[in-house]
């Protein structure tokens, strides 16, 4: 476990060294002059601008100028926004936990459902359960998510009326931003109203995470039923019906369990297409969350919160991979050390 | 196996939510938040949350009735002045000099950042229009030292100096009479500050936040705000008039239009503000669409001084040719009101003896006979394709003119290849024969559709884009300007009207109305033909 836990560290840190080199190599690949590309400072004096050029070291080489950056950015210094003037290491704290929530939740609901459902189809290989299940996910998986985003509120908000179409709470409710993390937040705060907002909330979050759900659902039916497919055809199983165990013994005991390590595997891979899905779904429901934030920096032009928006999120990616990587070390003995397995 | 047990639990906790949402598992309280709270989706962020320094209609909506109160206002349908923080006040016979009353006992917001030890008096108005007029005001100059509003009315021209005669009683002194000054004390920009809260700004050297974080006497106190996304008020429960019945107040900014009807739709908003897609909102029943009419007139307009427009004849004639009533429906799509003068029906000095220009096509063309042109004539009409709040189309509106017209034989050439600013610039210099323009009103006071729009002072300004300098009409305006006798100035301007009826140097064609979507739950007034959205009468039941 040591060895696989320091690989994924030297893996991390190397991902982060290109992450990084990429973000700092884009204030000179950006329009205008790199030091208020970094900074953000669009305002500053000439004075400030003295200031600022020693601090990220402008006059010495490329090399020190990156290891002033990357101090800059273990301090927790992302530079300001260009457009708002705000702090983006603040901005981002603010947004990036309502976009960890939606994925997450997305994710789970994926999960619970794509997973399942892609067993049921394995079971019922070549029956019309699986050639209904197949089409269907086929169909889910070529809708493109603006589209779906829109008919879901059309359906749901507009015309039936029963969730809402934008933002994560109601205003109407008032709950202090201590984890970012809606839900937590309303469990901790101490308003009157909490359950009220706790449905308020889970009706925001329902009608998002089930449009970003839909795609990653339909691979995991797939990646699933393959799974499944391959266990079912393995000597073990063949074995345990040798040994006369009944169909639903093998599948709960035996089957299941080690279908769910392989779809685990990949659960980390589809989770980088979940956040491009989840920045589209959070402009169109007006979801406070980094996506949204990334996308109008994009617009506005405010390069130094492209910057920051982009290394926040995609060291999110990177870290959720790694955890995801953990679990699946955890629960299959033969990814982590090979003297477990043959 | 681990992993299902993980599952299953998780499984529990996720969806409770989802279940209690489903049966409405309402566990605390019967009645919920949101029937005590307005949600109001508006256009835009104020810029500021004080009314004096600002013109735009976002801010007025934002703040003028909902965190402030004047010295008075307006009331009623026909937009009477009516007492407010001044319970009562006296002009002199000569108009020079108003003696305004304090009401007692009225206390000012006690929020998160400031509470008050005493009660408003006449330190707070004085504090409040000195900012104003006294450039050496040590407030003068917080946030920019800009008071569009009483430059554009030339505010310290008119008075000369304001006095304290003791805690409760508080005088104006005017240079000359001039009866709109009371509609300009009473309009949405003449809020009244807390001069306490300004004191104690002053101490932290912090006096920014006056225009920022607000202090008033009105029906809200500002909670929270975030740009770009709400406004926060709560109730201020000691209001001096009836506190509101509401446990907040939110405004949900949504600059898309399409964004506010989705929201309205979807029940998250409660009003929305101009909305789009009328026919889909009245098909709703639970929802409701209304509309005022502003306090603007859309007109076209005849150069009074070029022939063939310098004889009235042929201006009569016109107005008999031009359907209205088809520029309503299609330009206006039936949003507005027709205009039988110049003055909108909610203005108290509207006559409803006026004689409309009817639509008559026989009488035309015996008019256009008499003024010597049987076989028409060739004109000009200028348009600006710009939307205006008081014209959306003036080219379209344009063409209709230009088809009606040909029916009596004039031939009509539409000019609309200039930019707004040589537009203006040239109607100023009087290069047009006939032109489509309108006005906005900046207060409820009829002078403001007089005496800028048709005046002599204002023909040789070049402000009048008529150049119509009819010296009876003069007089009757001014007369109306120096009296503060309501029943007397509604008499002058009901000449005034005739005037311009038989007159025609302009004929008014629309005024346009603004409208606004609410939930049928929603209850009380909260539109009005002039100023801001008002939400101290608006309850929820």
């Amino acid at each position: 476990m040591l060895i696989f836990t320091l690989r994924r560290l030297n893996l991390f840190i190397f991902t982060m060294f290109l992450l990084t080199l990429l973000s700092f190599s884009l204030s000179f690949l950006f329009p205008g002059e790199q030091l208020i590309n970094i900074s953000g400072q669009v305002n500053a004096t000439p004075k400030q601008l003295m200031v600022l050029a020693e601090q990220y070291q402008t006059d010495n080489n490329i090399a020190q100028q990156y290891i002033a950056y990357i101090s800059h950015l273990f301090q927790g210094d992302l530079g300001i926004s260009m457009a708002s003037q705000l702090s983006i290491s603040n901005e981002i704290m603010s947004f990036l936990p309502a976009t960890i929530e939606l994925t997450l939740v997305a994710l789970f609901i994926a999960m619970i459902f794509g997973i399942p459902i892609g067993f049921i189809a394995a079971i019922k290989h070549r029956k019309a359960t699986d050639n209904i299940i197949l089409t269907v996910s086929m169909l889910g998986y070529s809708i493109p998510v603006f589209w779906l985003g829109l008919l879901a509120i059309l359906v749901f908000s507009i015309q039936l009326g029963w969730l809402p179409s934008a933002g994560q709470l109601s205003l109407v409710f008032e709950i202090e931003h201590v984890t970012g993390i809606q839900f937590i937040d309303i469990l901790l705060s101490d308003s009157p109203y909490k359950w009220q907002a706790f449905q308020d909330a889970s009706a925001h979050i329902f009608l998002p995470a089930c449009v970003i759900a839909l795609a990653p659902a339909t691979i995991f039916v797939r990646l699933a039923r393959t799974a499944m497919m391959d266990v079912l055809d393995s000597q073990y199983i063949r074995a345990a019906k040798a040994k006369g165990l009944s169909f639903r013994q093998i599948i709960y005991h035996h089957a299941i369990r080690n279908a769910m390590v392989h779809v685990i595997r990949d659960v980390g891979l589809q989770f980088a297409n979940l956040v491009t899905i989840a920045m589209v779904t959070e402009v169109i429901f007006s979801w406070p969350g980094i996506g949204r934030w990334l996308i109008e920096s994009i617009f506005q032009r405010d390069h130094t919160s492209i910057q920051g928006g982009l290394l926040a999120l995609s060291s999110f990616i990177f870290i959720v991979h790694i955890v995801i990587d953990f679990i699946y070390a955890a629960l299959n003995p033969l990814a982590r050390e090979s003297r477990n397995g043959a | 196996m681990s992993i299902f047990a993980v599952n299953k639990h998780l499984l529990k906790i996720m969806t409770l939510p989802f279940l209690c949402w489903v049966t409405a598992c309402n566990s605390d309280n019967d009645q919920s938040l949101s029937d005590h709270s307005i949600v109001y989706c508006s256009e835009g962020s104020p810029e500021s949350f004080n009314p004096q320094t600002v013109t735009s209609g976002t801010t007025i909506d934002a703040t003028s009735n909902q965190l402030y109160n004047r010295l008075i206002s307006f009331r009623g349908e026909d937009n009477t002045i009516a007492p407010s923080l001044a319970k009562s006040w006296h002009v002199t016979r000569d108009g020079k000099m108003v003696t305004f009353y304090l009401r007692k006992n009225v206390a000012f917001h006690q929020t998160d950042y400031f509470t008050p030890t005493r009660f408003f008096n006449a330190d707070d108005v004085l504090f409040s229009f000195n900012r104003i007029l006294l450039p050496k005001h040590p407030f003068h100059q917080v946030s920019g030292g800009k008071y569009p509003f009483f430059q554009s009315v030339s505010f310290s021209n008119v008075v000369e100096s304001i006095e304290k005669i003791n805690e409760y009683t508080i005088r104006f002194k005017f240079k000359y009479a001039d009866s709109s000054i009371l509609a300009n004390i009473a309009s949405d920009f003449a809020v009244i500050l807390s001069k306490e809260y300004a004191d104690t700004l002053v101490l932290k050297n912090i006096k920014r936040e006056i225009d920022t974080l607000p202090i008033g006497t009105g029906p809200f106190k500002l909670k929270d705000y975030r740009p770009g996304a709400y406004i926060r008020y709560a109730p201020h429960k000691p209001y001096w008039d009836e506190p509101s019945t509401l446990e907040q107040l939110i405004f949900d900014i949504t600059p898309s239009n399409t964004g506010r009807l989705t929201k309205l739709l979807a029940g998250e908003c409660d009003v929305i503000a101009f909305p789009i897609a009328h026919n889909k909102i009245k098909s709703k029943p639970e929802l409701k669409l209304q509309a005022v009419t502003s306090f603007n007139v859309g007109y076209l307009g005849f150069n009074t001084l070029k022939p063939p427009f310098n004889n009235v004849k042929v201006r009569q004639a016109v107005a008999l040719a031009v359907n209205k009533q088809a520029i309503i429906d299609t330009v206006y799509q039936s949003k507005a009101d027709i205009a039988h003068s110049l003055l909108p029906r909610t203005s108290w000095a509207y006559d409803k003896h006026t004689l409309p220009q009817t639509y008559d096509l026989a009488a035309a063309k015996k008019l256009l006979t008499e003024a010597g042109f049987p076989n028409g004539f060739t004109m000009n009409l200028w348009a600006l394709p710009v939307q205006r709040a008081y014209n959306p189309d003036a080219v379209t509106m344009a063409k209709l003119i230009q088809a009606d017209l040909k029916k009596i034989g004039i031939n009509v050439l539409i000019e609309n290849s200039l930019d707004m600013g040589s537009f203006l610039e040239q109607l100023s210099k009087g290069e047009h024969q006939s032109v489509l323009l309108g006005w906005s009103a900046d207060h409820p006071d009829p002078d403001n559709f007089f005496t800028p729009l048709l005046s002599c002072s204002s023909a040789k300004s070049g402000n009048n884009r008529t150049f119509w300098c009819h010296k009876e009409f003069d007089n009757l305006i001014q007369q109306a300007l120096e009296t503060t006798n309501v029943a007397q100035r509604k008499e002058f301007y009901s000449h005034a009207l005739a005037i311009i009826s038989t007159e025609v140097p302009l004929i008014p064609i629309a005024h346009s109305k603004r409208f606004q979507a609410r939930k049928n739950i929603v209850k009380g007034e909260l539109l009005s033909p002039f100023g801001g959205i008002d939400f101290s009468k608006v309850s929820k039941n």
